[in-house]
């Protein structure tokens, strides 16, 4: 059996509403490997983004646990959560979130500074020239196109050669062309980089692409 | 890259964006009226502070009627201080026919410490600033002096053993005060070291030894409190604050008009920096949330908020204390002129209370909103939605009202006043509000009015509740200011400056015989056109307060001491005069035949303990005088005209020893027929009022230009809330108005609503405004500033359509944009 980077155990979420307490997510159990891809999909409303951020430790769980690269998340506090996913985790969002007092460069290199790595200009460099982007460096993200902005966001999540990437609809924000790149692109680093990928997606192609489909109906994992 | 560079950079990054304008220009705006009328008082107020010394010719004068240990000058001198001292007394001056009898001032070099001596080379010439002190052998003589004797500069004068050539016309000393009327006789100013030839001092002669001093406040202070130790009870110490009631209440009325002003002008300040810093905050909620999500602590995040209000902090004190210098720059420049003193410098003072205010403001209104960053759920990068961290509202509030009494506390620096302001804003707020809700709830009946642009403007204030409360407080706040800018202060100023008129009288005759007083009617009635009034004028001392023999009370402070053991001041009328208001019991009607009427001034009154009904007695010129205490009055003592303390009602006065004294008027180009008057009635002793005048005149000019000044940042103030309760709800309009175009609606009718919506909006403040003008105007007219302040209808019109013009004008101009863009950019904008 290959590493288990990513598991999790009788995994529930549930939120106060008007109408008393509500179920997101029910006693959810999955087990990604090391290197695995992995789409998880379902209809609207599922819980699907709930899950990612649940597993990416942005949020808590009402019940369960969630293990990390080794941490168990339901033990860290939010600061020692936040250096997990420095040191370990990527993320790329549907709509880029770039900081846009940040330039392209400056961007790629923040989880570099943040964990207080060396070489972080260099690097940072490095990485956007590979994406096509050597001219964009000094650009601030409202100068740049959708697909651009993905991409520096893609740059972005790899720089730290995180152990996990998590994707919340990638290329929802993107036309089917460009979308193809972003996609071919989180493959091939995926690939390059042996990087453990989680993502989210109502794209049927996308999802085929991955090593292994997970769907998620009313909060349940569909055997 | 650390939490500090993050921060700076974000800044940085947010203020060439213009998202910071509106919270940097609120705390700006602040310190700069801070840090100017900080300025402003400390300069000026100096200057004015030593023009009142130069009433006193010091800062600190020591009187006796025995000598004072030359010890006191020796002393003062190793402090630092400058000293002087002075003989006065009454003694025969003998020219070649005539004689008189002069008061002779006797002063050593140095004299006068403060303020300056105007001379002329002939009776009633030009009259100019001089240096030093008569040379020994040498005299400077009033002109009264002069035309008693019916000589001239150049005269030799016998005085005592010896004799002295007058060498100058003496038009002005230090000291010749409006309320001292002790000096009877007409002065002689010599060099103190021709007394001993003089040898005019014997046993039982009135002389009174005196010393003065100046120097710097807090050296003057302190040497005060030694001498109170040192001094015997024979001596009497006199401060600044004794110098002249005139002088000293034209002072603490401007003070309480610049404090008034910078404290409008911070409150104001400090809500728009709240708000501003709120939004600023709530912008920053997705950034926050990213950064986590890449792996920043909480300790990242906390670093670079901190750092970012600190650059705030250095930033807006630096700018805002430059403006406030600059500003202070302009308004000293602008009346230089009327100051004939030098300006201290700029103390370091005023610019560390520009980064105090900056630091509070900051720390207090926006610390709290920013702080809550560091608790942003990073669940926010993938729901949008979420709700931004809840600010723990009590404790925010507390810092920020902490900040405010802090921010208030420093600029009164009066704990009373500090709990009538606290008390009165709480009242203000705590009105506004409720009455903000009420006109919401009101407005909300209206909805079904009209068309879908009036729906949905009014559907807006009403469904924004709480936000719409706030932007009408804001809107009224800025607004009330406005009014009273523009209403009230005018009013109010006005009413200050015709305490003291262009004619105010600029002389006084005393020591008029009431026989003479036909003759000195009929001259002034022939050359200046008018006669003027008289004033019975009785020397008297207290004898009997309410049964009890003075010599056994004990007093409770010096004012009241003063007031019952020297011989004051009395007068008798039949008439309250205008400067003067009955505060309790009532004015006699009539001459009562059976006893003799007094009205007290409310102060003194108070100081010993008198009450209408009680009894007191008075010694008058040897005749012992019972009188019966009917009414309080308060006196307004900046009035410029002769003030009592105790005033009889006529009948038996009129018996009783008196000479009369009058004020006149004279017109500075008919300044000769005084040389006539003298001649013609030489016991008449003349007074030249016009330094004080014009010195009382100079204050309340001055600061009335001051208080302008710093109104104006008050309307500044004013607007950055407007600007900041506009920007508040701007991100939310630009997506409402995207959604509303694309639903079909068109720019016409989205402005249309944003008219309706501001419009309505600007005439609930401007409403509101109106209601909180007219109450402060009137409260702060009648209880700060003793002034009559009748109310201005024109007010409440004026506010609502102000207030929907501006509000209505300025908001729709400032969310036109919203409208503009393209709703796809908004919609697409994630
Ligand atoms: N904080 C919350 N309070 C109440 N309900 C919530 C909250 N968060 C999520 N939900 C509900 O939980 C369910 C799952 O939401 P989630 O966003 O995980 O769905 P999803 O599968 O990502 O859907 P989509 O494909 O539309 O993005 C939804 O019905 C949503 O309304
Ligand atoms: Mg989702």
């Amino acid at each position: 059996m290959q590493d288990i980077v990513l598991r999790t155990e009788a995994l529930s979420k549930k939120v106060s509403s008007p109408e008393g307490s509500l179920t997101i997510l029910d006693d959810v159990r999955i087990a990604v490997q090391s290197g695995e891809s992995v789409a998880l999909v379902g209809p609207s409303g599922a819980g699907k983004t709930t899950l990612l951020a649940l597993l990416a430790g942005l949020d808590r769980p009402s019940h369960g646990h969630v293990w990390l690269c080794g941490e168990e998340l339901t033990a860290l506090d939010e600061d020692g959560r936040a250096r997990l996913r420095g040191d370990r985790v990527g993320f790329v969002f549907q709509s880029f979130h770039l900081v846009p007092s940040l330039t392209a460069l400056e961007n790629v290199m923040l989880p570099l500074e943040l964990t207080g790595a060396d070489g972080a200009k260099a690097r940072a460099t490095d990485a956007l020239t590979s994406m096509g982007l050597g001219e964009r460096l000094g650009h601030y993200p409202n100068q740049l196109s959708g697909g651009e902005k993905q991409r520096v966001a893609i740059s972005r999540a790899f720089i730290t050669k995180p152990e996990v990437l998590f994707a919340d609809e990638p290329t929802g924000n993107l036309d089917t062309a460009t979308g193809e790149r972003v996609a071919s692109l989180l493959f091939d680093l995926n690939k390059e980089f042996q990087t453990t990928l989680v993502l989210v997606t109502h794209d049927r192609e996308l999802a085929a692409r991955c090593d292994r489909i997970i769907e998620l109906a009313s909060g349940k994992v569909v055997p | 890259m650390s939490g500090l560079r993050f921060g700076l950079k974000t800044l940085l990054r947010d203020s060439r964006t213009g998202e910071l304008g509106v919270l940097l220009a609120a705390i700006v705006v602040a310190v700069t009226a801070m840090t100017a009328v900080g300025f402003f008082t400390d300069r000026v107020g100096g200057a004015i502070r030593t023009q009142a010394s130069a009433v006193l010719a010091g800062d600190l004068d020591l009187s006796s009627t025995d000598p004072i240990p030359a010890e006191y000058m020796r002393d003062a001198r190793a402090r630092g201080l400058d000293a002087a001292e002075l003989m006065t007394f009454p003694t025969m001056a003998l020219a070649a026919d005539n004689n008189s009898l002069a008061l002779i001032k006797a002063v050593s070099s140095g004299y006068p410490l403060r303020g300056e001596i105007l001379v002329s080379p002939q009776m009633f010439g030009e009259a100019a600033p001089v240096q030093g002190i008569p040379a020994p052998g040498e005299a400077w003589a009033e002109p009264g002096l002069l035309a008693r004797l019916d000589v001239d500069v150049g005269a030799t004068l016998v005085v005592g053993s010896a004799s002295v050539v007058v060498t100058q016309v003496l038009d002005y000393q230090p000291g010749q005060g409006v309320g001292g009327f002790s000096q009877l006789a007409a002065g002689l100013l010599v060099n103190i070291a021709d007394v001993q030839a003089f040898d005019v001092i014997k046993p039982g002669s009135r002389i009174t030894y005196r010393q003065i001093f100046a120097g710097e406040p807090g050296a003057v202070d302190d040497w005060r409190a030694e001498l109170r130790v040192r001094v015997g009870k024979s001596v009497r110490i006199r401060g600044l604050e004794d110098a002249g009631e005139q002088i000293t209440a034209a002072i603490d009325r401007a003070q309480r008009f610049l404090t008034l002003a910078s404290l409008v002008t911070v409150i104001l300040a400090a809500v728009a920096t709240a708000m501003a810093a709120r939004r600023y905050a709530l912008r920053h909620l997705d950034t926050i949330a990213l950064m986590k999500s890449l792996g920043a602590t909480q300790g990242f995040i906390l670093v670079s908020t901190l750092s970012q209000l600190g650059l705030v902090i250095v930033v807006t004190a630096l700018l805002g204390t430059f403006l406030g210098y600059g500003a202070q720059g302009v308004l000293v420049g602008l009346g230089a002129s009327l100051l004939k003193v030098d300006l201290p410098p700029a103390s370091w003072f005023a610019g560390a209370l520009g980064l105090l205010t900056a630091a509070t403001i900051t720390v207090g209104f926006a610390l709290p909103h920013l702080l809550k960053l560091k608790d942003t759920p990073p669940m926010r990068v993938l729901r949008h939605d979420l709700p931004p961290p809840r600010l723990n509202t009590g404790l925010s509030y507390g810092i920020a009202i902490l900040a405010l009494l802090f921010m208030i506390g420093a600029i009164v620096q009066d704990l009373l006043m500090l709990g009538l302001i606290a008390g009165g804003l709480i009242i203000v707020g705590a009105t506004a509000v409720a009455g903000g809700w009420f006109l919401v709830w009101i407005l909300t009946r209206f909805r079904g009015a009209a068309g879908v642009s009036w729906r949905y403007g009014l559907a807006n204030i009403s469904r924004r509740g709480s936000e719409s409360v706030v932007q009408i407080v804001a809107f009224a706040l800025s607004l009330m200011v406005l009014l009273l800018l523009t209403l009230v202060r005018s009013d109010l100023l006005s009413e200050w400056q015709r305490t003291v008129p262009e004619d105010a009288p600029n002389y006084f005759l005393i020591n008029i015989e009431p026989e003479q007083w036909p003759g000195i009617s009929d001259f002034f009635e022939e050359k200046i056109g008018t006669a003027p009034d008289y004033l019975p004028f009785l020397r008297g001392r207290v004898t009997r307060i309410k049964g009890e023999a003075v010599d056994d009370i004990q007093f409770p402070n010096p004012r009241a001491e003063n007031f019952a053991k020297r011989e004051g001041n009395l007068t008798w009328r039949s008439a309250l005069p205008e400067t003067n208001e009955i505060r309790e019991g009532e004015w006699w009607a009539a001459a009562n035949q059976g006893e003799i009427e007094a009205s007290l001034e409310v102060g003194i009154a108070r100081d010993l303990g008198i009450a209408v009904g009680d009894t007191l007695g008075f010694n008058v010129g040897g005749e012992d005088v019972d009188v019966r205490v009917t009414s309080l009055r308060f006196v307004e003592w900046d009035s410029m005209q002769p003030n009592f303390f105790v005033m009889l009602s006529p009948g038996l006065t009129e018996e009783l020893p008196q000479t009369y004294i009058a004020s006149v008027f004279i017109p500075p180009e008919k300044r000769r027929i005084l040389s006539d008057f003298v001649r013609e009635f030489p016991g008449v002793t003349l007074l030249d009022l016009e330094v004080i005048l014009s010195q009382v005149r100079m204050i309340i000019e001055r600061a009335s230009m001051a208080v302008q000044y710093v109104f104006l940042f008050t309307l500044l103030a004013g607007i950055t809330v407007l600007l900041a309760a506009i920007q508040v709800t701007k991100d939310e309009r630009r997506f409402e108005s995207a959604i509303l175009h694309t639903l079909g609606a068109g720019r016409r009718t989205i402005m249309q609503g944003l008219a309706v919506e501001f419009t309505a909006l600007g005439t609930l403040a401007g409403l509101l405004a109106a209601f909180g003008a007219t109450a402060v105007g009137w409260v702060v007219a009648e209880q700060a500033f003793e002034l009559d302040y009748g109310l201005n209808p024109w007010i409440w019109l004026v506010g609502c359509l102000v207030g929907a013009l501006i509000v209505g004008f300025c908001g729709t101009l400032a969310t036109r944009g919203a409208v503009n863009e393209p709703p796809v950019a908004v919609l697409r904008d994630g």
